[in-house]
């Protein structure tokens, strides 16, 4: 458990990732605001406490506890091609946060129950926020039009 | 329908797996996994509800289309139905057709330049976006204590404003959605009084890149006082106006009393804030729960309903509009004097009249608004209380001027995921309230 800025923030690995949340849930953190990711890829040097091995994408979780009136954040690591379990039998509300940050990222949740794209369309290529998906160096891809 | 019919009639506008699936290609454990999910329930006790048939025959249901271009889902929210008969059994949201990469975009432009960005997100409360990003730079900074007391109240009174005209244009669209015109009519009227005030304090009616890190773009304009008196003044008839057209009107309370209810635990599961949270009952509200700016200082009721069907979000949202006016009342009195901004020399640039006599001050404007300021390494969170719910911003800083990475917890994109959730079992021709009653913003559920 470290903080930034104040705020709690708490690394975890895949393998502890489901039990941390489980923990947390029955610590009171029982809604999951939010979660989305970060590819580190051009920013390597990051600051992580000593003894978390940084890879390239960070999942990043965002619990509430509305009894005790706080906030934890998690930020799980996750090198490329890795897949993360998905959380939506204990948070339902991640359900399409996941598929964003699949969409987006190309994070693969296990376990989810319908892991498509949800902002892009189902046929595009490539995770748009991916570091290496440079912004306008793409054509605009338009479906069914004769190129 | 078959599925060769859909494929042949809809295939160039196919989005393949993210479309609702056919009851026959989707398996019997999948759809108890999405409602027992949904229900916080085991599978086999979400089967035993028997709230819907789930052994429907292969030609009795049918899969119908609602969006993306419709007039009463809200921009370009499309929705896919499975029906039986009048009954809805599944519902799937698809989204995306407003996605313009606004998180990418977000990553090229300076810490001075991104309020323009996310403004346009829930472009029915720009403010309260503005409001988000400033204070996540100003906690990645580490000057959100510093912050001047004049620019903490000013954002304050914006960010009630704001909520009052979200609020009274969903008075509008709830109205035109369940065929109360007139009621449509009267909502845009009173949004337009406000932002006509928006206009004489910003110069623009919306997307306004007001709220900046450190504080506030400029000061209140002369006479901002008088002109929020008489929004004051007008605005409790009107709203008395509404409450006899709608509230205890009988077609009114029969379109919306029982409809989408969500209860309390599937609420709180599903991530749902703001009136939807509340109108189960959970009395949550950041600005009381966790305040922000001075919410501490000034009095106010957090509205919450008992039944959590689109009648009581509907209430929440009108006695919403007097309690922001009452804060609002409290902020005329409380109103300091004082800066507008941070007088920060990094974040803020200096005063017009000093660019004519420096060429120091000319630099450092310059500078400010090409380069942009640099923020320190780190990442922060910041929510507040948008009109819709919990508006979170997410920025990871590798200590240059723009945000290595930039996200927005958007609370209409999490809330669209009630939708099946409330649609479930209920009439289509309901559909239309509970979209409605969920007050979605296409352009932050797409960004």
């Amino acid at each position: 458990m470290t903080d930034s800025i104040d705020q709690s923030v708490r690394f975890v690995s895949v393998p502890d990732y489901i039990p941390t949340i489980t923990g947390l849930y029955a610590d009171g953190f029982t809604m999951c605001v939010d979660l989305t990711a970060v590819d580190y890829l051009l920013y390597t040097n990051r600051n992580v406490p000593s003894g978390v091995v940084a890879q390239r994408f960070e999942v990043v979780v965002n619990l509430l506890s509305m009894a005790k009136r706080e906030r934890i954040r998690l930020r799980l690591q996750v090198a490329e091609g890795e897949s993360v379990p998905s959380l939506f039998d204990i948070h339902p509300s991640t359900e399409a946060m996941e598929r964003e940050v699949f969409d987006m990222f190309g994070i693969v949740f296990d376990g989810h129950p319908d892991l498509t794209r949800i902002l892009m369309p189902e046929d595009w290529d490539g995770h748009p926020l991916r570091k290496d998906y440079a912004q306008g160096r793409i054509p605009v891809q338009f479906k069914g039009a004769a190129s | 329908m078959t599925s060769t019919e859909i494929t042949s009639a809809g295939a160039a506008t196919s989005e393949g797996g993210q479309e609702l699936q056919l009851r026959t290609d989707v398996s019997q454990k999948a759809l108890m996994r999405e409602a027992g999910a949904v229900l916080r329930m085991s599978e086999s006790a979400a089967a035993a509800m028997a709230d819907v048939a789930t052994d429907v025959g292969e030609d009795q249901s049918m899969i119908i289309n609602m969006g993306p271009q419709h007039p009463s889902t809200h921009g370009v929210l499309r929705l896919m139905l499975e029906l039986q008969g009048e009954t809805v059994l599944r519902c799937k949201p698809v989204i995306g057709y407003l996605h313009t990469g606004m998180e990418k975009t977000g990553e090229s432009l300076t810490y001075m330049q991104g309020g323009t960005n996310v403004t346009r997100m829930d472009y029915l409360s720009p403010l309260n976006n503005e409001l988000v990003f400033s204070m996540a730079t100003e906690k990645l900074l580490g000057i959100d204590g510093e912050i001047p007391e004049r620019a903490q109240w000013m954002r304050m009174l914006l960010s009630e404003l704001n909520r009052m005209s979200s609020h009274l244009l969903f008075m509008a669209t709830n109205g035109m959605d369940l065929g109360a015109v007139s009621m449509m009519l009267y909502g845009w009227r009173e949004r337009e009084e406000v932002l006509r005030f928006f206009q004489k304090v910003t110069g623009l009616r919306m997307n306004h890149n007001f709220i900046r890190p450190g504080g506030v773009a400029a000061d209140l304009p002369a006479g901002w006082r008088d002109d929020v008196l008489s929004l004051l003044d007008m605005l409790p008839d009107r709203l008395a106006e509404y409450e006899v057209l709608m509230t205890g009107q009988p077609i009114w309370r029969e379109r919306l009393q029982g409809v989408g209810v969500i209860t309390q635990s599937e609420a709180i599961a599903l991530a749902a804030t703001g009136p939807i949270l509340r109108s189960t009952g959970v009395a949550w509200d950041l600005r009381k729960d966790m305040p922000y700016l001075r919410y501490r200082d000034v009095e106010f009721d957090v509205v919450v309903g008992v039944h959590g069907d689109a009648y009581d979000r509907y209430a929440i949202r009108l006695q919403e509009i007097r309690e922001s006016m009452r804060i609002v009342r409290q902020i005329l009195d409380k109103m300091p004097l004082g800066d507008y901004r941070i007088q920060n020399k990094k974040v803020t640039p200096p005063p017009r009249g000093r660019i004519d006599e420096s060429m120091e001050a000319l630099i450092h404007h310059f500078k400010i608004f090409t380069e942009g300021f640099r923020v320190p390494e780190g990442e922060a969170y910041v929510a507040i209380e948008s009109p819709r719910g919990e508006i979170g911003c997410y920025i990871a800083s590798d200590g240059s001027s723009v945000p290595y990475r930039m996200h927005v917890r958007a609370p209409s994109f999490v809330n669209v995921q009630c939708l099946p959730h409330m649609m479930r079992g209920g009439l289509v021709a309901d559909a239309v309230a509970v979209i409605s009653s969920i007050d979605p913003v296409l352009g932050e559920v797409d960004r």
